[in-house]
C-alpha cells in the first residue's frame, strides 16, 4: 500500500537504528502509549533491534485492555438479552468479563457481530426496525469520531433501535496519571500517532513541562517508531523535553477540527476507571445530554452487575510499567492468550501476550 | 487504537446527507465516510479509521521523510566514528 | 464405558477456557480446536479412539495403504469470488488426501439443507461439486440428504468423505518432519480467507482476489515422481499457514524458521490484511500447500512443482532447526524476530 509499504523499508529501518544506536549513552525508560505501536514494535522485533540501554515501556494505549471490567459486564448483559443485536469491533470479544466473554453469550444464542465501521451497526439498525441494535464504542480519541457521527446519524435519521454503549477514553490524563505515580519509571513518551490526527497536538506541550518528558507524536509503521524512538533519544540525551511531531504525514498541530466539533456536540468530559489502573478524573467521554436517549446505559437499566477481577491478575501494574509481565506469578501458567486472566492477556498488544509469544524464546537471531 | 490505513479517494457521494466515497488501498476498495475531511478531491490520500477518513495524508510530507532517513548516517560516513559525538553537540545534525 | 466426560479433572497444563458451551473458537482450526479435540473428543471416544487423529488416517487393508478422511464445509457465503461450498467440499477432501500421499478413488456427499433454501442456488453448488470431481479425477459414489427446519443450517452444510490409494513410494506423515528440512509454500497466501472475508456482512470490501481452490493430487504425484523422499505434506486452511507450520513443528517435535521476506503474499492480499488488521500468516488457504522436503533433494522436488500450473509459484520459505522445538520463529522484514503462534480461535478484524 502507497504510503504505507515505504515505511517498512528494511535499508532505512538499519540507518534509523544505526542512528539511534550512535547517540545512545545512557539507559533510557520511554513508553510507547498506543497499543497500536506496541504491536508493531513486537509484529517486527523492533525492541531486540535497539540498543539494550533502551526500554521500551508498552503503555496502557490499548482500549481492550482499559475498558472498565464494569463496562464489559453491562456489555454482556444487555448482549444476552433476547431482541438485541449487539455489534463490537472484533478486539473486544475475547475480552473476559467477571465471568465469561461476548463469544460465550453468542454461544449460548446472543446475537452478536462483528463490524468494521460503527455505520455498519446503524445499517443494520435500519434493516432490523424490530431489534434493539446496540453498539460498543470503545476506543481512544482516534475512534471517537466514528462513534460519534453514527450516533449523531441515528438522531438525525432518526432511528430509534440504535443506542451506543460508550466507553471512550483520553490519552492526555493517562500521561499524567503515569508520570504522577510514585514510582513512575517512565522518562519519555511516543504519543499515539493517530489520537493526534484528531485532536492535534496542543495538549501535550503543558505535560512535557510540567512533567519534564520528552513527547514525541509517531505514528506506527517500523520507520516511524524508529522515528519516534531516535528524537525521544535525541531529547533525553541532550536534556531537552518538548514536544515534536515525527508523524508530519498524518498529523497537524490543529488536528482535525471538523470532528472536534462533532466530538464537543456528542459528548462531554467524564471521570473514567481504567481497568487495572482505577479512576483517573477527567479521563473519559460519555455522551451529552443531547444524544442521552442513545445510551444504551440508560435505555437498558443494567442492575445486579457483580464486577469482580481475578485475584491473581495484575495486569493494572504491567499497564503501568511497575512490573513486567513475567514477573506476575500467573503468566504462562494460570494466565495466558488462550486462558488470559486480565486484558492484557487478551488484547493482541497487550504487553502481556506480547511477552508471552516473544519472552517464551530467548531467540536474538535467526 | 491506531489501526489507520492511508488510501486515495476514487469517488465521492452524497448519501444522506452525509458525504461518503469509495477509497482505493492499493486493490482493495471500501467505503469511507468524508465527513470529517470534506474537502478532499478524488486523487487525494486520507488516513482512514474504522470506515471513517480522520485526516488528510500530506503527500510531501510524505516524501521529505523519507528523504531525511536516506539523508542519516550521512553525516556518520563524513565525519567517522570519533567524530560523530561531538559532531551532534555541536548542533551539526541532519 | 465412557461416562459424562469429567471437564474439572482434566490433567492439562492449559485446561479449555472456562465455558460450558461450544464457542464460534472451536472451529476455527487454532489452539482452541485442537484442545476440544484432545480433551473432550479423544476421552470421550476412550479406547476406540485412535490417540493420532490427524486430517486423514491411513490404514493398511490387505497389503495397500489405504487413506481415508473426513470433513465438513460450512463456509459463509456458499458462494464467493472463484468458486462454492462445493468446489470447497470436494477439493478439501481430496487434498486431505492426496497429503498423506494418496489418490484419491471415491468420494461420499452428504448435505444438511436449510428449508427454503433456493434449489438454484443447491444446483450450483452440485454441478461445483460434479465439476471438480471430474478434474480430481474422483468418483461420487454414495451420498445423503436431511433438510433441517428454517433457521437452522445457513442454506447448505456439506460433508465429504474419501478413500485414496497411498502410493507405494511414499511415506507422508507431519511426524517425518526433521531438522534440516526445506519448508516449500506451493504459491501464494492468505487468497481464499480474503476472497470469503471480502463479501462476508459487516466487513464487504471491494477486491479482485478469487479464491484459490484446488485439487492438489496431481501436484503431490509429480512431487513424489522425483524420487524424492517427502517427508510431510499440508494443506494450510483454517488457521493459516501459521496453524500448519506449528502444527508440524509440534508433531514432530522441529523448530520451524521462516523467513518473512520469503513468503509469497500478494499485494492485494496484503492490503486487504493491513485494512482489517489481519495477519496473512494465519488467513486460510485453499488450493495451496506446505511441504517439508529433505534438503538434497529440495531442488529437485521445487523444480518439479513449478512446472505444474498449480504450483507455479513455489517458494522456499524456511527450514526446520534444532532450535526451540515446536515452535515456529519468523525472520521479520527489519532483521528482528517474533514468534509466530497458533491461532487461538478465529481471525478476528481489529480497530488497534
Amino acid at each position: 500500500m502507497k504510503y504505507l509499504d515505504e515505511f517498512s523499508d528494511p535499508d532505512l529501518a538499519a540507518k534509523l537504528i544505526a542512528e539511534i544506536k550512535a547517540i545512545t549513552t545512557r539507559r533510557w525508560a520511554i513508553m510507547e502509549v498506543c497499543g497500536g505501536q506496541t504491536h508493531s514494535i513486537i509484529r517486527h522485533g523492533i525492541d531486540q533491534l535497539l540498543p539494550e540501554q533502551i526500554e521500551m515501556i508498552h503503555g496502557p494505549g490499548c482500549p481492550v485492555c482499559v475498558t472498565p471490567l464494569e463496562i464489559i459486564d453491562k456489555a454482556l448483559d444487555i448482549a444476552a438479552r433476547p431482541g438485541v443485536v449487539f455489534c463490537s469491533f472484533g478486539d473486544m470479544l475475547r475480552v473476559p468479563g467477571s465471568d465469561e466473554d461476548l463469544f460465550g453469550i453468542k454461544s449460548r444464542g446472543g446475537d452478536v457481530r462483528v463490524v468494521y465501521s460503527p455505520l455498519d451497526a446503524l445499517t443494520i439498525a435500519k434493516a432490523n426496525p424490530d431489534k434493539q441494535v446496540v453498539f460498543f464504542g470503545i476506543g481512544f480519541e482516534t475512534t471517537a469520531p466514528a462513534n460519534a457521527m453514527t450516533v449523531f446519524q441515528a438522531k438525525r435519521q432518526g432511528v430509534e433501535n440504535f443506542s451506543l454503549l460508550v466507553s471512550h477514553v483520553l490519552v492526555p490524563p493517562a500521561v499524567a496519571a503515569i508520570m504522577e505515580s510514585p514510582v513512575c519509571r517512565v522518562q519519555a513518551f511516543l504519543a499515539a500517532g493517530h489520537v493526534c490526527s484528531v485532536m492535534g497536538t496542543d495538549e501535550y506541550p503543558p505535560l512535557c513541562e510540567r512533567y519534564r518528558v520528552p513527547i514525541v507524536v509517531t505514528g506506527f509503521e517500523p520507520l516511524d517508531i524508529l522515528e519516534g524512538i531516535r528524537r525521544t533519544v535525541a531529547q533525553l540525551e541532550s536534556g531537552r523535553h518538548e514536544l515534536e511531531n515525527a508523524y508530519t504525514r498524518a498529523v497537524c498541530a490543529e488536528g482535525n477540527p471538523a470532528a472536534k466539533r462533532m466530538l464537543a456536540d456528542v459528548f462531554e468530559v467524564t471521570d473514567r476507571a481504567w481497568r487495572g489502573i482505577g479512576t483517573i478524573p477527567s479521563s473519559g467521554w460519555r455522551l451529552s445530554p443531547a444524544y442521552r436517549d442513545y445510551d444504551a446505559e440508560h435505555r437498558f437499566s443494567v442492575t445486579g452487575i457483580h464486577t469482580e477481577e481475578s485475584k491473581v491478575c495484575r495486569s493494572g501494574e504491567v499497564l503501568q510499567g511497575l512490573i513486567k509481565p513475567h514477573e506476575c506469578e500467573a503468566f504462562g501458567g494460570q494466565c495466558t492468550p488462550r486462558n488470559p486472566l486480565g486484558a492484557t492477556m487478551v488484547s493482541s498488544e497487550g504487553a502481556c501476550a506480547a511477552y508471552y509469544l516473544y519472552r517464551r524464546l530467548e531467540v536474538t537471531s535467526v | 487504537m491506531c489501526l489507520a490505513v492511508p488510501g486515495r479517494i476514487l469517488r465521492v457521494e452524497d448519501r444522506d446527507g452525509t458525504l461518503m466515497s469509495v477509497v482505493d488501498f492499493g486493490g482493495v476498495q471500501k467505503e469511507v465516510c468524508l465527513q470529517y475531511v470534506p474537502d478532499a478531491d478524488v486523487g487525494e490520500y486520507v488516513v482512514v479509521h474504522v470506515g471513517f477518513a480522520i485526516q488528510r495524508l500530506d503527500e510531501e510530507s510524505a516524501m521529505r521523510t523519507l528523504a531525511e532517513f536516506e539523508h542519516l548516517g550521512v553525516l556518520a560516513e563524513e565525519f567517522g566514528d570519533g567524530f560523530e559525538i561531538a559532531a551532534r553537540q555541536a548542533g551539526v545534525t541532519s | 464405558m465412557s461416562d459424562a466426560v469429567d471437564v474439572q479433572s482434566w490433567v492439562c497444563p492449559l485446561p479449555l477456557r472456562n465455558s460450558p458451551n461450544v464457542v464460534m473458537g472451536h472451529g476455527g482450526g487454532g489452539a482452541m480446536s485442537a484442545e476440544l479435540i484432545e480433551h473432550l473428543f479423544l476421552p470421550a471416544f476412550g479406547p476406540a479412539a485412535d490417540a493420532a487423529m490427524g486430517d486423514s488416517a491411513v490404514l493398511e487393508v490387505a497389503g495397500v495403504r489405504l487413506a481415508f478422511s473426513t470433513d465438513s464445509y460450512v463456509v459463509k457465503p456458499i458462494v464467493f469470488p472463484g468458486g462454492t461450498i462445493g468446489d470447497l467440499a470436494v477439493n478439501g477432501t481430496v487434498n486431505d488426501l492426496a497429503m498423506a500421499g494418496a489418490q484419491p478413488m471415491v468420494l461420499s456427499t452428504a448435505f444438511i439443507l436449510e428449508e427454503g433454501t433456493a434449489l438454484d442456488e443447491l444446483a450450483l453448488v452440485a454441478q461445483a461439486i460434479g465439476t471438480a470431481a471430474l478434474a480430481a479425477g474422483v468418483r461420487l459414489v454414495t451420498g445423503d440428504t436431511k433438510v433441517v427446519d428454517a433457521g437452522h443450517g445457513d442454506g447448505v452444510y456439506v460433508n465429504t468423505a474419501g478413500i485414496g490409494i497411498v502410493d507405494a513410494r511414499a511415506d507422508i506423515r507431519p511426524q517425518r518432519a526433521a531438522v534440516g528440512d526445506v519448508v516449500i509454500a506451493s504459491g501464494d497466501i492468505g487468497v481464499h480467507g480474503v476472497a470469503v472475508m471480502s463479501c462476508r456482512d459487516g466487513l464487504e470490501f471491494g477486491t479482485t482476489v478469487t479464491s484459490d481452490t484446488a485439487a492438489l493430487n496431481g501436484l503431490v504425484a509429480a512431487m513424489i515422481d522425483t524420487g524424492v523422499d517427502v517427508h510431510a505434506l499440508r494443506d494450510p486452511t483454517r488457521g493459516g499457514v501459521a496453524a500448519t507450520l506449528n502444527e508440524i513443528a509440534k508433531t514432530a517435535g522441529v523448530g520451524i524458521a521462516v523467513d518473512e521476506r520469503l513468503l509469497p503474499i500478494p499485494a492485494e492480499v496484503r492490503d486487504a490484511c493491513g485494512l482489517l488488521g489481519l495477519d496473512p500468516l494465519y488467513v486460510a488457504n485453499e488450493g495451496k500447500l506446505i511441504a517439508f522436503v529433505p534438503s538434497d533433494g529440495a531442488e529437485r522436488v521445487l523444480a518439479a512443482m513449478r512446472e505444474h500450473p498449480l504450483g507455479a509459484r513455489s517458494v522456499v520459505i524456511g527450514s526446520c532447526v534444532a532450535e526451540h522445538p515446536g515452535i515456529v520463529v519468523a525472520r521479520t522484514g527489519l532483521g528482528g524476530n517474533r514468534v509466530v503462534d497458533l491461532p487461538i480461535g478465529e481471525q478476528l478484524p481489529r480497530i488497534c
